[in-house]
């Protein structure tokens, strides 16, 4: 059992089991990118085997209540893991406190060198290893460590565990004030996901009747780095389908701008982004024939 | 990822915008791929003497639009007809392949609105 809205990572995973035979159940959301926790329960069964859920999506930075969530599946005795990928390192992401069975974490999202993750599995857990012929790691993992970013991944977390704090408040207000002045300055620009419950770095803008790649190029221009949930960008023609599972309409999903904000962004970031990004909207408008 | 002529068009595109009365309008496209565009052309004495566009699409589509509007502008109906999605991508040093097919639409459009003109035109 798995949602809607998972990262490729783990959705590609569960539609390839679907085809294989599996049954795999897809837990929708709602406009907000909350989860339908109702139908999850109701969906557990005796034979269900794994619940893997994202503990925040990556393009909208809602949490979902995995620590709840992971007790209900324990008390039902059926794995659960989850891709913390999002939001370890954003906010505070405790193993001993729930009853997760594995967690799953990527080092570039805390800075740490690219490659390098790490899968936590709780002691007693069955599991397979991924990678056999070798003894490394006990034999969980097979191959030789790659050690300079093991020790890059272990400064890069004891660096994130410090600065969980400023995450919280400071990224936090600087995101805010970004969604802020963009709704103010710019006509048609919708916030995707429940603001409410997302982690403090992450926004997804959606700016109506404009192609979100055109932004990113002209944004890219300025030395502004973002990403899109447009079709172009992904090299598909469905735009994202984290914006469709929560019913964004195609012309606002296809003009859908993510930002992620790290300790390292200034206001001066935000100010600079605030000031440019209105008029490269404007301009698009301009072109589009869903502008009048 | 885009050829230079590409950036060229797509950061100052030719011809934008619309043709209030034009003598043809032709549409290609729809919002759920995420391409649209529209084409708007004025005649006279078979020459396309102005051509105007709307694009909501991809830089690749938006280039596209306007190199388009730029080749087809002052050509006789004949000659513009002559304008194809090959010849489009060649004009524009090439696209990348995954743009070939999705937002190289604007000589369809611009067929499409001669034709609309073609058949007013009989009626």
């Amino acid at each position: 059992m798995t949602s809607r809205v998972e990262h490729p990572a783990i959705k590609s995973l569960c539609e390839r089991l679907d085809k294989k035979g599996y049954r795999v159940t897809f837990v929708p959301v709602d406009r907000k990118g909350v989860l339908d926790i109702d139908y999850l329960y109701d969906s557990l069964t005796d034979d269900t085997a794994i619940v893997s859920l994202m503990w925040a999506n990556n393009e909208t930075g809602v949490i979902f209540p995995i620590e709840e969530i992971s007790n209900v599946v324990r008390q039902k005795g059926i794995a659960f893991h989850t891709d913390a990928v999002q939001t370890v390192g954003k906010i505070p992401v405790d193993v001993s406190q729930s009853n997760i069975d594995m967690l799953s974490i990527s080092g570039h999202k805390i800075h740490a060198p690219k490659g390098v993750g790490a899968l936590y599995i709780r002691k007693g857990t069955p599991f397979s290893p991924f990678l056999i012929g070798g003894h490394q790691e006990k034999g969980r993992r097979g191959g030789t460590e790659n050690v300079v970013s093991i020790i890059g991944f272990g400064k890069a977390s004891e660096l994130a565990a410090n600065h969980m704090g400023e995450s919280i408040n400071r990224v936090q207000k600087l995101r805010d004030k970004l969604e802020n002045e963009l709704i103010r300055r710019v006509p048609n620009v919708l916030i995707n996901g429940d603001r409410d419950n997302r982690l403090p770095n992450t926004t997804s803008l959606s700016f109506e009747y404009v192609e979100g790649e055109s932004i990113l190029l002209m944004m890219d221009e300025l030395g502004i780095c973002a990403s899109s949930g447009s079709a172009c960008t992904s090299g598909s023609l469905e735009p994202s389908h984290v914006l469709r599972a929560m019913g964004v309409p195609f012309t606002a999903a296809h003009g859908s701008i993510r930002f992620s904000l790290s300790i390292y962004n200034t206001e001066e970031d935000i100010d600079f982004i605030i000031e440019r990004l209105p008029p490269i909207i404007g301009h698009l408008r301009k072109l589009s024939p869903f502008w009048q | 990822m885009y050829s230079e002529k590409v950036m060229n068009h797509f950061s100052n595109p030719r011809n934008a915008g619309v043709i209030k009365n034009a003598d043809g309008i032709g549409e290609v496209g729809n919002p759920v791929c995420g391409d649209m565009m529209a084409f708007y052309i004025k005649v006279k004495d078979d020459m396309l003497e102005d051509v105007k566009y709307q694009t909501f699409g991809c830089v690749a589509a938006i280039a596209v639009s306007s190199i388009v509007s730029e080749m087809a502008k002052g050509k006789t109906l004949i000659e513009a007809k002559s304008i194809t999605k090959n010849v489009v991508t060649d004009s524009l040093d090439g696209l990348p392949k995954e743009k070939k097919h999705c937002s190289n639409l604007g000589a369809e459009a611009l067929a499409k609105a001669i034709k609309d003109y073609e058949g007013k035109k009989s009626d």
